[in-house]
């Protein structure tokens, strides 16, 4: 299904779609936000992007855990490391977006910590990962601390930021966020900017597993 | 002694081993005091009685750097031959869960002892001072239980401490700036509503540190 052309159709077109209705669409002129609340389109999509990698990349863990294929390693590598890049372009589109609304472009907001922490746990693994030459043990316990480190984005992003005060959205400073997102802009954020940002990543990932699939093969006809 | 050699429960058994280990040897607890009570020295000499936020932030990198080499020396001590040894006469399960324990409490022990030194040479600035020893043996044991997984891996990866300690400190700064948090508790004489919040989050991120660890060390141990 992944070598398909449809989706990679359907990527560029929402993606098309969120740039040009998202920059020149209406927006509500909310106080403090005003033209800003345009980089939800990519901003949230961005985490929302990065949460279904590292979930994908958890799957083909445990996938491999119960079932040691090399292709699963591969899957669960690759989808973390497309999940690292979407994360640290969230950190960059929120504070650029924290820049102008909120009139830093770090605070130390909660989530903003919490966000960091857990980019540094995953790039933890890319180290773990570097630190082992033979092939088997590297998939395994790098499946184990991918599971682990999956665990702790819960409290790190979803469970901490929740119980502070925070400028996000859920924390207890009450930014309302969703609860009162202008029809006009849901029309631009469900079917444009959340799928076009994750069938972009999709993309990339599936070009890296199949160039990391041929290095593989190549390794072993050598060997 | 014959009588002795039959396990009640092999959990209990290998922990005993340990203990009698390390009763009998003194290096890990004897090393890691003189560790603790040098830096306290050290940063006694550099800062004098530091205020409070400096104290508590000092006292919480202490616990860390005193858990690396703590937890490391328990696990790592085991060579080669000796983890085959335990893989055929008891569970992965049950070695964990041992380890576990005695890691637990090593570093009960060590918060207290160095909790100790820190009142006697950085003087007292918390005003609550038993709510302090609580936290701080809580502390000790959350810590305790992220590093002995930790050790786990570092130990299979056939790598030294070094690995450990890359791999442990993004992993437990959620724990560490929970603990932070808590400790105002100790350090005003008013209490905020949400921190007894906090400290039911740190058990259930304990909860699931053990749980995880259970569930995944099996997969770390054959080979």
């Amino acid at each position: 299904m992944l070598r398909q052309k449809w989706w990679k159709i359907v990527c560029v077109a929402a993606l098309l779609y969120t740039f040009i209705a998202g920059f020149l669409g209406p927006v509500p002129a909310k106080p403090i936000l005003n033209e800003t609340i345009r980089n939800l389109y990519f901003h949230v999509a961005m985490w929302f992007s990065m949460m279904i990698f590292f979930i994908v990349s958890v799957i083909y863990s445990i996938k491999y855990l119960r079932k040691p294929n090399p292709v699963f390693d591969i899957y669960a590598l690759e989808y973390a490391k497309a999940g690292i890049v979407f994360g640290c372009l969230g950190v960059l589109t929120g504070s650029m977006w924290a820049g102008f609304a909120w009139g830093a472009f770090w605070s130390n907001d909660p989530k903003q910590l919490g966000a960091i922490i857990a980019l540094l746990i995953y790039l933890a693994y890319l180290v773990l990962r570097n630190s082992m030459t033979d092939m088997d043990k590297r998939a395994r316990i790098g499946a184990v601390y991918n599971i682990f480190a999956f665990a702790m984005l819960f409290p790190t992003i979803w469970i901490i930021p929740r119980m502070v005060e925070s400028l996000h959205p859920g924390g207890l400073g009450g930014n309302p966020a969703f609860k009162d997102l202008d029809p006009r802009m849901e029309a631009v954020f469900w079917p444009g900017a959340v799928p076009g940002w994750c069938l972009l990543g999709v993309w990339i990932t599936t070009l890296r597993i199949r160039l990391q699939l041929v290095v593989e093969k190549r390794i072993l006809s050598n060997a | 002694m014959r009588q002795n050699l039959r396990p009640i429960s092999p959990i209990l058994t290998l922990f005993k081993k340990d203990l009698l280990l390390e009763v009998r040897q003194q290096y890990t607890f004897y090393g890691v005091l003189l560790y603790v009570a040098s830096t306290i020295f050290v940063l006694y000499l550099a800062m004098g009685e530091p205020d409070g936020p400096v104290w508590k932030g000092l006292f919480w990198m202490m616990q860390l750097f005193i858990c690396v080499n703590a937890v490391a020396k328990s696990f790592l001590q085991e060579g080669r031959e000796r983890l085959l040894y335990f893989y055929t006469i008891a569970g992965a399960r049950d070695f964990i869960l041992s380890k576990l324990l005695f890691n637990a409490l090593l570093m009960f022990a060590m918060s207290l002892l160095s909790l100790a030194l820190f009142l006697l040479m950085l003087g007292d600035p918390t005003t609550k001072a038993l709510a302090f020893v609580g936290i701080s043996v809580l502390g000790g044991i959350s810590l305790s239980l992220v590093f002995t997984f930790l050790a786990a891996i570092a130990a299979r990866a056939q790598q030294s401490a070094a690995l450990m300690a890359i791999l442990g400190f993004p992993l437990v700064i959620p724990q560490l700036l929970l603990l932070n948090k808590i400790s105002t508790i100790a350090f005003e004489t008013v209490v905020q509503g949400g921190l007894v919040g906090m400290v039911l989050v740190l058990a259930a991120l304990d909860a699931m540190i053990i749980v995880l660890t259970i569930i995944l060390f099996p997969f770390l141990w054959k080979d």
